[in-house]
């Protein structure tokens, strides 16, 4: 097969990839009569984006979503990092007793997908009456033991000279994390924050259990209210909504395409 | 003596850099995944406290519980398509852009781009796409004369249309994952099967790219089972287990039997034979690939 061969095939496959975001752009354009009718033209004979995105924007509380999944993936992310980044200096740096035990943890934390402890975390949260909150919301996230694994990994690559180099100007250890180990570990927060929001921001089962409403709702879930409860046929709307909604994260990948590729392909390992 | 309080200094030092995270460990991951084992052998609805100990009672109900068995049938059938087409369409696509000479980077994007796109959003999409009357897919097949079945609301359909979008989800994840792996093999090793008179690009792909791809391969294949075992999202918003429980798939039938019949025990017990699953699956990979990972 030559290269123009080969290259045909991947553009067919390529169409064939974003048809869903073809079609779903093409209807969000079309007034509902005319996608009623099923016919096959992309460019909407009437253009109805006025109306669709309008009912849309006047419907959903749309901001509100987006800054929930904001406050969320934030929140979570701060804290995963918080928590992780000194563990996984100790863990990669420092003797101390114990330390098998808690790497043991880690490794064995990996093992547990993340629907394992949602249920008594539901029931706890219920019970301290802390549902559809912020805090529902991003306490359970908190801990990524994949995040403490990725870090440590890192940080074993870096020259001990470095922190010897600390120590001998007096600096204490927490010091060393944040002013001499983070600023050399961007490679490593940054693949690894692109692997959280990622998560987070598409993830549904969590929000889906622990919020009512649209006070709390994520992107995610406000897609999910807006079709179930609203759109009914309506699915010009239904598809000005997904475009609207997918639009955030689909663009930052765009921008910074390869940092997102590599960022997913070194975090691969916990899917 | 110096040396003796140094390394005291440096072991409280690594503790208190490790409290937050072990704290938050044991509070949120630990106790809870504690407690979802011990609910299991309970039964535990929400409100009806305490519960009691029940033994395998959960278990044995699970048995006979035909909605259960669908449940667990589903589940293996959807993973038995989508992780061995996603993990073969994920190498092809590797290959066949690395073998090109323009747009790499352009077709990386479009395939990557399902991975990065609200789940909930793209299948509301999805079903767009294979509405019976309304949708493309169905207009295109009328074009050329077929009658389309009703994808997502026929039982015989629904959950080969719900394995295509899983495909479709999960196929740019794979070949980024084989890219990184088809980068880490030297060029001069091909270009030597080529001297050495490899002359085919299959036999090349044989004899050297397949084999010194193998740790890559089966990193793959396990993370496709384990993420196709956890489908929820797609099952949730287009099908609710439904017609008839033909897409009742595990993590929904947890879903469902926890958060709206609130029977937390029995949710418990699904959740238990879902962790065993992963577990099972995960063993098998570290089996295989014991002498040949180090996490030094």
């Amino acid at each position: 097969m030559g290269n123009a061969a080969r290259l045909a095939v991947l553009g067919l496959l390529a169409l064939l990839f974003m048809a869903p975001y073809i079609w779903m752009i093409s209807a969000s354009l079309k007034p509902t009569d005319e996608l009623f009718r099923a016919h096959m033209a992309l460019i909407p004979e009437r253009f109805a984006a006025i109306e669709n995105y309008g009912r849309v924007l006047r419907e959903v509380p749309v901001a509100q979503y987006l800054w929930n999944g904001v406050v969320m993936c934030g929140g979570i992310l701060v804290f995963q990092l918080l928590f992780a980044i000194p563990a996984g200096y100790a863990l990669a740096k420092l003797r101390f007793a114990g330390r098998d035990w808690v790497f043991g943890a880690v490794m064995l934390g990996l093992l547990v997908p993340a629907h394992v402890p949602a249920l008594p975390l539901y029931v706890a949260f219920s019970g301290m009456g802390l549902l559809n909150s912020f805090a529902a919301l991003i306490i359970p996230s908190t801990i990524s033991v994949f995040g403490i694994f990725l870090f440590r990994q890192f940080f074993k690559s870096l020259p001990d000279e470095l922190i010897h180099a600390a120590r001998i100007d007096g600096m204490g250890e927490a010091a060393i994390v944040w002013r001499v180990v983070l600023p050399n570990a961007w490679p490593a927060a940054t693949a690894f924050a692109i692997f959280s929001v990622v998560a987070h921001w598409n993830d549904l089962f969590w929000p889906l259990i622990v919020t009512t409403g649209q006070a709390y709702a994520t992107p995610a879930l406000g897609v999910l209210h807006f079709r179930t409860e609203e759109a009914g046929d309506d699915f010009a709307a239904l598809m000005a909504a997904c475009v609207i909604m997918t639009a955030p994260l689909v663009l930052a990948f765009l921008l910074a395409q390869r940092r997102f590729v590599e960022g997913i392909a070194t975090t691969g390992l916990k899917g | 003596m110096r040396d003796a309080r140094g390394r005291r200094g440096e072991a409280l030092a690594a503790w208190l850099l490790t409290l937050p995270a072990g704290l938050a460990f044991l509070l949120l991951l630990l106790a809870p995944t504690l407690a979802a084992i011990a609910l299991a052998f309970s039964d535990y609805e929400l409100g009806n406290w305490p519960p009691h100990w029940i033994g395998f009672d959960n278990f044995r109900e699970m048995w006979t519980d035909r909605g259960f068995r669908i449940s667990l049938v589903n589940t293996l059938v959807y993973v038995a398509i989508v992780a061995p087409l996603s993990v073969a369409g994920g190498l092809a696509l590797a290959l066949l852009i690395e073998s090109v000479t323009t747009g790499r980077t352009l077709f990386r994007a479009i395939f990557f781009l399902p991975v990065v796109s609200l789940t909930v959003a793209m299948a509301a999409s999805w079903q767009y796409l294979l509405h019976p009357t309304i949708g493309p897919v169905n207009a295109m097949l009328r074009a050329v004369g077929i009658a389309g079945p009703a994808w997502l609301s026929s039982s015989d359909t629904v959950l080969l249309s719900l394995a295509a979008i899983g495909i479709w989800e999960s196929v740019g994840f794979n070949m980024v994952l084989f890219m990184a792996g088809l980068t880490a093999i030297p060029r001069e090793l091909r270009e030597a099967a080529a001297v050495d008179g490899a002359q085919a690009a299959w036999d090349r792909f044989r004899l050297v790219t397949w084999p010194l791809l193998g740790p890559t391969t089966l990193f793959v294949v396990v993370i496709s089972l384990i993420r196709s075992v956890r489908v929820f999202d797609t099952v949730a918003v287009l099908t609710r287990g439904g017609p008839n429980k033909a897409s009742e798939v595990l993590l929904y039938t947890m879903y469902t039997e926890g958060f709206t019949f609130l029977r937390l025990g029995y949710s418990a017990a699904i959740t238990l034979v879902f962790l065993v699953i992963v577990l099972a699956l995960m063993l098998v990979q570290t089996r295989l690939l014991d002498r040949r990972v180090h996490y030094g």
